[in-house]
């Protein structure tokens, strides 16, 4: 049957089960987006296309299926570019497709013309330009491919105007094959074995997590082989809920920012068991002081993350889930209760913990409004985050009780991914509450996306944690800059301020006012400032029949601890201040 | 003598800030673009390209290239892992402790009026290169062989004034059963 380039990608589409696609139509894709008007995948409209590569990525996340966006070309494309990065770093599965200019125009510098695979090729996994439309069924079936196996990642397809608008004789390609591609997944027999010896051998094991656990599907296995050799589980940002968080085995967050009992762990194992995690700068600290007297097991899917910045000794390259059974077929029974005893000491010693405000006026404690929120949704509720402080307050005082509940920008560190990524997830989970802790700086980011959220009628609730600062950036100046807050303050000419002439944030005029743009938008709006306010205010909007924002004013020097200094070990930890 | 000569020429001499270099040679499909995924690659994790050469293999859908890198065995190690992801990498292969060919080709342009003429012909002589072009003031030089052979006849040439040089960069080859096809 004769299609034309623009419904083949909307048969295309369907056939692999697309239920949403996030984007903004332009000139050179409307071919394509006059097709998907006819079509039962659901089109959601947003108002920037950063904002609709991070709700595919939220959708991806949420789901484990391929989330897809669409740009048209120039500024289209240039905008999914943070999208994607964002989900390349974190290996998330998308499809992006964009407009082009007309094939024969390529290269003239036209109306709107990007080099956008030019742009995308470093942040992607794999792109394509279709110069002929009699390629583009295959290039959306590899794309779905490639996006969605071996270690996941984001796949761009740029498709010039013309080539949506050519005929061809069309029939679905039911098969495809790439000779150049092709992931491990079945670990090598021999490694499994030598590391079964190394975890039999084991006093003080370590189970050190990453987001791959979750990404693969593999966290029943990784709670088998955790019961079955009673080791205890520490966990990336990315693999919040890879284990429940009320699991006598789940010891909590590592790294920069995690607790003083895990990294302790980490540098007092005998044997490391590293599991789809990467050894990011942010987990280990200094490299050579990182966990100096452990044996270490590697197991991932993608071999260039061996040996990357950790030597390890025994690299087992595959899909983590094929591994651990594997693995948990051949693990006899072990016990190593004084070891797991010692880790609770430690934790007793210093675990996460804040102190109340002792001022006259006191601030609502952030720790607390996370703490109150995970007693009211019992730790089963969808959290997305931006990027500072707040995402690592979400991640100390959030730990889930499921995989794929906790969305965040680990790798790239995206401001604004927080509230594109709630709506996203809630799409594909309207009944779960969907809730998105976010930075007064992260927000302002995306927050034009406020009118999607209104538009499709999706309740997601927004937490601005509002210290009126970029608070992680003002943390580093008040630690390592001398107090000299350059360009962190939201509420000062060119940002800057000294800690003598800061006034209390409450005296002042915040812009924008959150609580009449909640309104401007036919959202709810609720400012807190006082304790006794939150938990009212969760319950109304956890009940909400609208989005939600809370503005929380928090005080500005709330600082996030325990802290790794950048470039230190993790040794040096810095419990708090005091 | 001729020992004189090649230490002249550089080939007894150990630099000391010595960087290993290793060979690479990648099967590729032969699609637009692929040339800068592979030096997107090296420039975005920072390794170091010495030479790069390619072209089309007895099968019109895949390129060869083959790749000098400097940088010691880790780099090395990064640089073919990373390679070895790019979907468009159909096989990889390395010569490390393989017996193997490597040429490098230069066309080399060399001031020579009259007078020059035969001193330059028994320093070609002795490199086994072909002078292939001659002007009244200039000829250009043909040479093929490894790295440190063209390398040593570039210094060599150097006393007449080179005026102009082109080379093809590194490709290599292992001896005998060992071959790098799909």
């Amino acid at each position: 049957m004769e299609k034309t380039g623009a419904e083949i990608i909307v048969e295309c589409l369907e056939r692999e089960g697309v239920e949403f696609i996030f984007g903004i139509p332009g000139g050179c894709n409307l071919p394509f987006f006059d097709k998907l008007y006819d079509s039962k995948i659901r089109l959601i409209l947003t108002r920037h296309e950063q904002g609709a590569s991070h709700m595919a990525d939220g959708y991806a996340r949420s789901t484990g299926k391929v989330g897809v966006c669409t740009a048209t070309s120039g500024p289209g494309a240039t905008n999914l570019v943070t999208g994607l990065a964002t989900a390349h770093m974190d290996s998330i599965p998308l499809v992006a497709i964009t407009g082009q200019v007309r094939t024969d125009v390529i290269g003239s510098d036209a109306f709107q013309e990007a080099d956008a695979i030019g742009c995308t090729r470093p942040v992607t996994k794999h792109n394509y330009l279709v110069k002929d439309v009699k390629d583009l069924a295959h290039v959306i079936r590899e794309a779905f491919y490639i996006a969605s196996t071996g270690r996941p990642g984001p796949v761009h397809i740029d498709v010039p105007v013309d080539i949506q608008r050519a005929k061809i004789e069309f029939s679905y390609p039911e098969k495809i094959s790439i000779r150049s591609y092709s992931p491990t997944i079945k670990g090598h027999p021999l490694q499994i074995k030598k590391a079964l010896e190394l975890i039999k051998a084991a006093e003080r094991p370590l189970l050190y997590v990453g987001g791959g656990t979750i990404l693969s599907g593999a966290t029943k296995e990784l709670r088998t082989l955790a019961e079955k050799a009673n080791i205890p589980v520490a966990t990336t940002l990315m693999a919040n809920g890879a284990m429940p968080f009320d699991h006598p085995l789940y010891l909590g967050p590592l790294g920069m920012h995690g607790k003083y009992s895990t990294n302790t762990a980490m540098q007092k194992c005998d044997l490391m068991i590293s599991c789809g995690a990467r050894f990011d700068d942010r987990v280990t600290g200094k490299l050579s002081s990182f966990s100096p007297h452990s044996k270490k097991i590697h197991f991932d899917i993608d071999p260039a993350n061996i040996g990357k910045s950790v030597a390890v000794d025994v690299p087992v390259v595959g899909d983590l889930k094929t591994v651990l059974k594997e693995l948990n077929d051949q693990m006899p029974e072990k016990n190593h209760k004084p070891w797991i005893e010692q880790i609770k000491e430690w934790d007793k010693k210093h675990p996460f913990s804040y102190k109340e405000d002792q001022g006259k006026d006191p601030f609502i404690k952030p720790q607390y409004v996370i703490q109150e929120l995970h007693r009211l949704t019992k730790g089963e509720a969808i959290i997305t985050t931006g990027v500072g402080q707040h995402q690592m307050w979400a991640m100390q005082w959030y730990p889930c009780k499921y995989p794929r509940h906790f969305l965040t920008s680990g790798g790239l560190g995206t401001m604004g991914y927080g509230f594109p990524s709630s709506i996203g997830a809630k799409l594909a989970f309207p009944e779960k509450p969907v809730i998105c802790i976010d930075g007064d700086g992260s927000f302002q980011m995306t927050m034009s996306e406020m009118a999607t959220a209104i538009h499709e009628n999706v309740k997601v609730i927004v937490i601005i944690l509002n210290n009126y600062y970029l608070g992680m950036v003002r943390q580093w100046q008040e630690l390592f800059y001398k107090e000299r807050f350059s360009a962190s303050c939201l509420t000062a000419q060119g940002g800057r301020r000294t800690k003598e002439n800061e006034p209390d944030p409450r005296s002042l005029k915040y812009i924008p006012d959150f609580v009449k743009f909640a309104e401007a938008y036919g959202a709810l709006g609720l400012r807190l400032t006082h304790k006794e306010e939150v938990e009212g205010a969760l319950k109304q909007a956890l009940d909400s029949k609208v989005p939600v924002i809370l503005d929380v004013i928090i005080h500005p020097e709330e600082k996030v601890f325990p802290m790794v200094p950048a470039g230190a070990g993790l040794d040096d930890i810095i419990v708090d201040m005091a | 003598m001729e020992s004189e000569i090649f230490v002249k020429a550089g080939l007894l001499m150990k630099d000391k800030n010595f960087e290993p270099k290793h060979t690479i040679s990648i099967l590729v499909e032969n699609k637009a673009g692929v040339l800068a995924r592979i030096s997107g690659l090296f420039s975005a994790r920072g390794f170091n390209i010495d030479s790069l050469a390619v072209g089309e293999t007895d099968d019109p859908t895949v390129s060869r290239m083959t790749i000098v890198v400097k940088g010691d065995e880790k780099i090395l190690e990064q640089v073919e892992k990373q390679l070895n992801k790019l979907v468009d990498v159909i096989k990889l292969g390395d010569y490390i402790e393989i017996p193997h060919l490597e040429r490098d080709l230069a066309l080399i342009k060399v001031k020579a009026d009259k007078n020059d003429r035969s001193e330059l012909l028994q320093i070609v002589d002795i490199f086994r290169a072909k002078i292939v072009d001659v002007a009244d003031h200039s000829v250009i030089i043909e040479v093929t062989g490894d790295e440190d052979k063209i390398e040593a006849l570039i210094r060599m040439l150097g006393s007449f004034g080179i005026l102009e040089m082109s080379r093809t960069g590194i490709v290599a080859m292992a001896r005998g059963n060992n071959s790098l096809t799909i």
